[in-house]
């Protein structure tokens, strides 16, 4: 029991992450009809962006100190921040620790701003064009924007650890009655799981309770009837183009202590959230939420000892395979929309 | 009547072509010249000899490839006679003067292998057949270092292998043509385990996580091999997915078992985030049955250590070379730090040991054919086996001929609780002698492979 615990637990924050990526991406899909294959690249920049506020907070001046040397017999030469001089040490260490969550902040301009421009930019030029060119150019923007990050940040995984308060882990299993050391989740793996949940109900909520939300959400329904009212619903869709970018880059910034960010890690994520997507139903932003939590939960099981021991490699396959059986029983997803792609 | 065709001119020209012919020294006449320009696929004939530095330089060992290249570069600046000459000066043979290779000036070219062995092929057969390449070095993949190493034995080109760890390399995929430096996945497994006996105790319970690939194979059969032999064993072993990044969905099933040690046969981006997580699950602060809960990583990367920033401290792995050696262990590892000297002045920080072991490879190289006198792959391959040598770094090794396999110290290293920058993340636990870690050519976990004849080529 303790075990089916653990893993419900690791499908949350697993699925958290291809829900938020899943979540955005069904969104440009439902507004501007495009296949984005650079999503995960929007998720992947998204980290980058931790790593950057992070580097520019640790911006330093070299001291020399006499008194140590370094790996050549030379004087060491050590880095202060500048941060250190602005805010006393102490205070500018705590601002250090507390990068990836102060780093929002900078994420969420920047990342509406590359989603603005990547729309304007190239994307619209594309929105009457066949599904198959779609995918091409998004996923060549994709290896473009992954090589530039590589350029500057080489390849090698970057440590962008979470504020040390939220380092380790905390003993659930003792909470619920288990035995100590049963069911143990790290701290930072919840703060996730919480953060989606967030970003999910304020993405709803918008769409739902604001006018923007309910022009778009008709948008949706019916592009031509809300242009014919005279409403210049491009520009609404362009902005839900940077709201997804934003939604992709919040949960790349949040998942960096998680796993180190490198330039791979959008592919990593891209073919599973198309298979959120697509088991949740293109277009449905219900659907992208269900299918991203379920099919988190299902690979986390997939990979039980037990499970293992009965269906060797199945934790491989076992999303796909998910994803056969939603197709064959509900050709459009488990909350697809009839019409959509269909044409 | 006949008539004589000879004319005194005749004559004279005849004899002064003969007599100077006879009066040439042997040495342009002997078997040095015939080999060295001659009889072998990419015989140099001008005053340069190129050398081809195979390196993923995109793809996710990138860095990794870049170091290695950065070492090439100084080893090719030394053998010029440029630079510092490093380790030339610390080697225990001579035959390096820093005149190049035979008198010939080094140049190279470089190929990308992306980690990808049909991409690492096709470039390694772009620089043998366009650019001329003689020899062959660089990896930091033994899938790449496997099917680049097959390529050279084809075409009749030295290989001399980067940074390959896998035991098959000079296992069963042995070839005459491929010699390697670095160790292999039986050695780590070997050197590991008298520490983690001193380190851990005799009973222990071990939970292994193996990447699903051929090098995660070798290097949990050689680790549980050496480990159960003394005392512990194992209770689980799961096979993770190369493509895997988030490994918390395989860290629980460890803490429902009964494991009190977990070891991670992962390498680069899959050991940055299966240690990640876990340690994020609490498996370092973690006690089983009254005994403090362990990792092992059998293979460390100085590079990706970074990766995972603090999550190594007190880690236990093993490499083949650390830049602190000879600081700390003394001159037994004679050469290090010249090398770190060298490297560290041309490029601001310590060479990796993917660095080094390219380093090595590429004067070794250039040493057995200048004592073989002849580029020919066969004289080379005769050069280097059974050569026994010195002050590179390692201490003294053997390069064995039945298996092109140096044999010499292991470096036990254990990660810092408190590295003082990004280049010192390990400190030296221990070194456990080549000969604790020297096994038959014919030893089960190498079975089946065959050097086969050197090939010249053409």
């Amino acid at each position: 029991m303790d075990a089916i615990i653990l893993q419900i637990l690791n499908g949350l924050d697993k699925g958290s992450a291809y829900a938020l990526i899943a979540l955005g991406l069904t969104l440009i899909f439902g507004t501007l009809g495009v296949v984005n294959f650079a999503h995960g690249a929007l998720f992947m920049l998204g980290a980058f962006c931790a790593v950057t506020f992070s580097r520019l907070l640790q911006l330093s001046h070299t001291v020399i100190d006499e008194t140590q040397k370094d790996f050549l017999g030379n004087p060491l030469k050590v880095d202060v921040p500048y941060i250190y001089e602005i805010l006393g040490e102490s205070a500018g260490a705590a601002v250090i620790d507390w990068a990836v969550p102060l780093s929002l902040l900078m994420a969420i301009p920047v990342m509406i701003a590359i989603g603005v421009i990547m729309e304007r930019g190239l994307i619209k030029h594309f929105y009457k064009r066949p599904h198959a060119d779609q995918i091409l150019v998004t996923f060549g923007l994709a290896i473009v924007l992954q090589e530039i990050i590589k350029y500057f940040y080489g390849a090698n995984p970057i440590p962008t650890p979470a504020p040390d308060a939220f380092i380790g882990s905390f003993d659930f299993g003792a909470m619920i009655g288990f035995d100590a050391g049963s069911i143990v989740y790290p701290y930072w793996r919840l703060v996730y799981f919480f953060f989606a949940a967030v970003i999910i109900a304020a993405v709803f909520a918008f769409l739902q309770f604001t006018t923007f939300g309910m022009v778009v959400r008709a948008g949706m329904a019916d592009r031509e009837t809300v242009t014919l009212l005279g409403i210049d619903i491009d520009k609404r869709f362009t902005m839900m183009f940077g709201i997804a970018a934003a939604v992709a880059g919040l949960a790349g910034v949040m998942y960096t202590p998680i796993n180190s960010p490198n330039y791979h890690m959008g592919m990593d994520f891209l073919v599973l959230s198309f298979v959120v997507v697509v088991v949740g139903g293109m277009g449905s932003l219900p659907g992208a939420v269900l299918a991203g939590f379920l099919l988190g939960i299902v690979e986390a099981f997939a990979s039980m000892t037990q499970v293992l021991e009965i269906l060797p490699g199945i934790n491989q396959i076992v999303i796909y395979l998910v994803a056969i059986v939603v197709l064959l029983t509900r050709p459009r997803g488990l909350m697809g929309r009839k019409g959509v792609m269909e044409d | 009547m006949t008539k004589s065709n000879f004319t005194r001119r005749g004559v004279l020209k005849t004899g002064a072509v003969a007599g100077a012919g006879l009066a040439t020294p042997t040495i342009f006449t002997s078997r040095v010249w015939a080999d060295g320009h001659s009889g072998f696929t990419n015989a140099p004939t001008g005053d340069t000899v190129t050398l081809g530095f195979n390196v993923p330089q995109s793809g996710p060992y990138a860095d990794e490839g870049a170091d290695e290249l950065r070492a090439f570069e100084l080893a090719v600046e030394h053998l010029n006679g440029e630079g510092d000459g490093g380790m030339l000066s610390t080697f225990s043979s001579k035959a390096l003067e820093g005149t190049g290779i035979l008198g010939k000036k080094v140049q190279f070219v470089t190929g990308d292998t992306q980690t990808k062995s049909d991409a690492a092929r096709a470039s390694a057969r772009s620089m043998i057949e366009k650019d001329g390449a003689v020899m062959v070095s660089g990896g930091s993949s033994s899938g790449v270092a496997v099917a680049v190493q097959a390529l050279c034995q084809e075409a009749g080109i030295i290989f001399m292998a980067g940074l390959t760890h896998s035991n098959d390399t000079t296992g069963k995929d042995r070839k005459a043509n491929g010699f390697r430096h670095f160790f292999n996945s039986y050695m780590s497994g070997a050197a590991l385990a008298p520490i983690l006996a001193a380190q851990y105790g005799n009973d222990r319970k071990a939970y292994h996580l193996t990447a699903d690939y051929n090098w995660g194979y070798t290097t949990e059969e050689a680790v549980r091999s050496s480990t159960e032999a003394m005392g512990w064993t194992t209770v689980n072993s799961v096979k993770t997915p190369l493509t895997q990044t988030d490994f918390s969905s395989y860290i629980a099933p460890v803490l429902q078992s009964e494991a009190d040690v977990l070891v991670l046969n992962h390498y680069g981006g899959n050991m940055v985030n299966s240690l990640t997580n876990a340690v994020q699950f609490g498996l370092r602060a973690r006690e089983v049955a009254g005994k403090q809960f362990e990792i092992v990583v059998p293979l460390y990367s100085e590079l990706m250590a970074r990766g995972a920033g603090e999550n190594i401290a007190g880690i236990l792995g093993s490499q083949n070379w650390d830049w602190k050696l000879e600081n700390q262990l003394g001159a037994r590892y004679s050469g290090t730090n010249a090398f770190v000297q060298s490297f560290g002045t041309k490029y601001g920080f310590p060479p990796s040991q993917a660095a080094h072991t390219c380093y090595v490879q590429t004067l070794l190289y250039a040493d057995a054919v200048t004592r073989a006198g002849s580029f020919n792959p066969c004289a080379v391959d005769e050069a280097l086996a059974d050569f026994e040598f010195d002050g590179l770094g390692n201490g003294p090794t053997l390069y064995r001929a039945a298996d092109h396999q140096c044999f010499k110290d292991v470096v036990v290293v254990r990660g810092k609780e408190n590295p003082e920058n990004e280049f010192d993340l390990v400190e030296i636990v221990e070194v456990t002698p080549a000969d604790q870690v020297t096994y038959a050519p014919d030893h089960p976990q190498f079975a089946g492979g065959s050097l086969g004849e050197c090939n010249p080529g053409a």
